[in-house]
């Protein structure tokens, strides 16, 4: 039986003063399933991950949520890491906020998933952007969660840090298996990162277009170059462009 | 180059009181209009105990006041940084008080604080002086806070006080320590006014020494006096300047 994670049915939200942001917009997520998220800027992607995150509510449609509190993550577009804290601090306040005894043991060993042995004492100012965001994942995955909501975590990043990235969440995703959204502008990201990748309409995003990338997770080496990438992500840009002059 | 640059004030500083010196011994101006610099070395010289322990007195006074604003300052905001009511309610009145200008409220607090305690009049008005700045600085912080980072908490369950220790007084550090630095600056000034408002001589401060001076003609000696205010208040900025910028380098670590 297929277990859903967390799911938006027909959800809609209306910001006072701005009309409709998002909606009528469907979306359900499997446990363990990795989703991307893709459509032009303001059509609601981020007021979608705030539903999904419980930290907002629909104007109309329901939000389904089968992760409990402290089984969901969210990392955004800038690592929004504590300034005055160190790597180590900012990883462990998640479980300290849980009252979490061992927090600063577990905070090390989600710092050595991420590959930054040896910072755990820098300030995020630091550390290099690319190193900011690796401690801003490890934040999210120190409290094992079910559900991770990815957004747009690698927009300020450079395309090699990008792609090293992606095969961390990928490597992380194999041993824990989370269910993830993640959020992105590029397409080919989208493609590469996930089983099945959303297209969004312009802002009030609906659903415009969607496709199930039928390759192994973590993906083959090469796989950039395959037949099947290109493929599907020419599919995805042309349902974007069609979405964005429609 | 860089020594240039700290030499640059000392020359500039030289230039103006040789030509000060020069201009007030050719034109013949009466000491008691503008003593020469000169006169003004003398006039501090001999009268160095007596002044500098009244800048003793002043200074404090102005850091009693700064300790009282920061303390009442700094308590209050956290108060109203834990209920938005609350803040709301006090907002107005703040915002009135703040309005009034000190000297005005001059001779209430003299009478509250009685004729027998002029230093804790002084102690007062500047403390109500210092006391905005910090204020305002505290409540302005604790509201400054990432947006994101206030989300993170939320999503991870912080309740109000959980989120207030370990988000919104670390966010308000540095707006803290800026309200603090004004707030030193001002609590000089704030003590010298008030010295000069309350009238009596009784805190025995450098405004006092001032006013004496004054009335007596002793031009050079209010130079004197002068000038060691302006380096106590520089002395002071200087002071939480260095404080702000290692406090701050601390905190975000570099
Ligand atoms: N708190 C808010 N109040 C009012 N309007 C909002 C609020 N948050 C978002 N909006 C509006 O809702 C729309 C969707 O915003 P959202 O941030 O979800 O878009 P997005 O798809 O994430 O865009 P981007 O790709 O640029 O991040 C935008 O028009 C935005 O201006
Ligand atoms: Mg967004």
């Amino acid at each position: 039986m297929i277990e859903t994670v967390a799911a938006l049915h027909a959800v809609q939200v209306d910001y006072a003063g701005r009309g409709r942001a998002l909606g009528p917009f469907s979306l359900a997520l499997e446990r363990g399933e990795i989703v991307a998220l893709v459509g032009p800027s303001g059509c609601g992607k981020s007021t979608a991950l705030r539903l999904l995150a419980d930290l907002e509510q629909p104007t109309c449609g329901e939000v389904e949520r089968t992760a409990g509190r402290g089984e969901t993550s969210v990392v955004f577009q800038a690592p929004t890491l504590m300034p005055w804290a160190s790597a180590l601090e900012n990883v462990a306040l998640p479980l300290r906020l849980a009252g979490q005894a061992d927090a600063v043991l577990s905070a090390g060993q989600a710092l050595a998933r991420v590959g930054l042995i040896g910072a755990e004492q820098a300030k995020p100012a630091q550390l290099s952007g690319g190193m900011a965001m690796r401690a801003s994942l490890a934040r999210a995955l120190v409290t094992e969660p079910r559900l991770l909501l990815l957004d747009e975590p690698f927009a300020a990043l450079d395309e090699i840090t990008r792609r090293a990235l992606a095969d961390d969440i990928h490597a992380i995703w194999a041993s824990s298996r989370p269910a993830i959204v993640f959020v992105t502008h590029n397409v080919e990201e989208a493609v590469y990162m996930a089983g099945r990748v959303v297209v969004m309409t312009p802002g009030p995003g609906r659903l415009a277009f969607e496709t199930r990338i039928e390759a192994p997770l973590p993906r083959p080496p090469q796989f950039r170059t395959s037949p099947l990438f290109r493929e599907q992500v020419e599919r995805v840009s042309a349902a974007l462009q069609q979405a964005m002059a429609a | 180059m860089r020594a240039a640059h700290w030499l640059a004030p000392l020359v500039l500083v030289t230039l103006i009181l040789a030509a000060w010196e020069t201009s007030v011994r050719l034109l013949g101006v009466p000491a008691y209009l503008l003593p020469a610099p000169s006169a003004v070395a003398y006039a501090m010289v001999d009268n160095a105990p007596l002044l500098l322990a009244s800048a003793g007195r002043t200074l404090g006074m102005a850091l009693a006041a700064l300790v009282v604003a920061s303390v009442v300052a700094n308590a209050l905001a956290l108060a109203l940084g834990l209920s938005p009511l609350m803040e709301s309610a006090v907002r107005p009145l703040a915002v009135v008080l703040q309005a009034t200008p000190i000297v005005s409220i001059a001779p209430l607090i003299n009478i509250w604080a009685g004729l027998d305690h002029p230093e804790r009049a002084v102690i007062g008005l500047a403390a109500l002086v210092a006391f905005f700045p910090i204020f305002s600085g505290a409540i302005t912080g604790l509201k400054a806070v990432d947006p994101d980072l206030e989300r993170l908490f939320k999503l991870y369950g912080a309740g109000r006080l959980a989120t207030l220790r370990r988000l919104r007084l670390p966010s308000a550090v540095p707006f803290i320590l800026e309200g603090h630095k004004v707030a030193a600056g001002l609590a000089v000034v704030g003590a010298v006014v008030a010295e000069f408002v309350s009238g009596s001589g009784g805190a025995q401060g450098l405004a006092f020494r001032l006013l004496e001076a004054a009335n007596r003609l002793q031009t050079a000696k209010m130079f004197a006096a002068l000038i060691l205010l302006g380096l106590m208040g520089a002395a002071a900025h200087a002071a939480f300047q260095g404080l702000e910028t290692w406090v701050l380098r601390r905190w975000r670590g570099r």
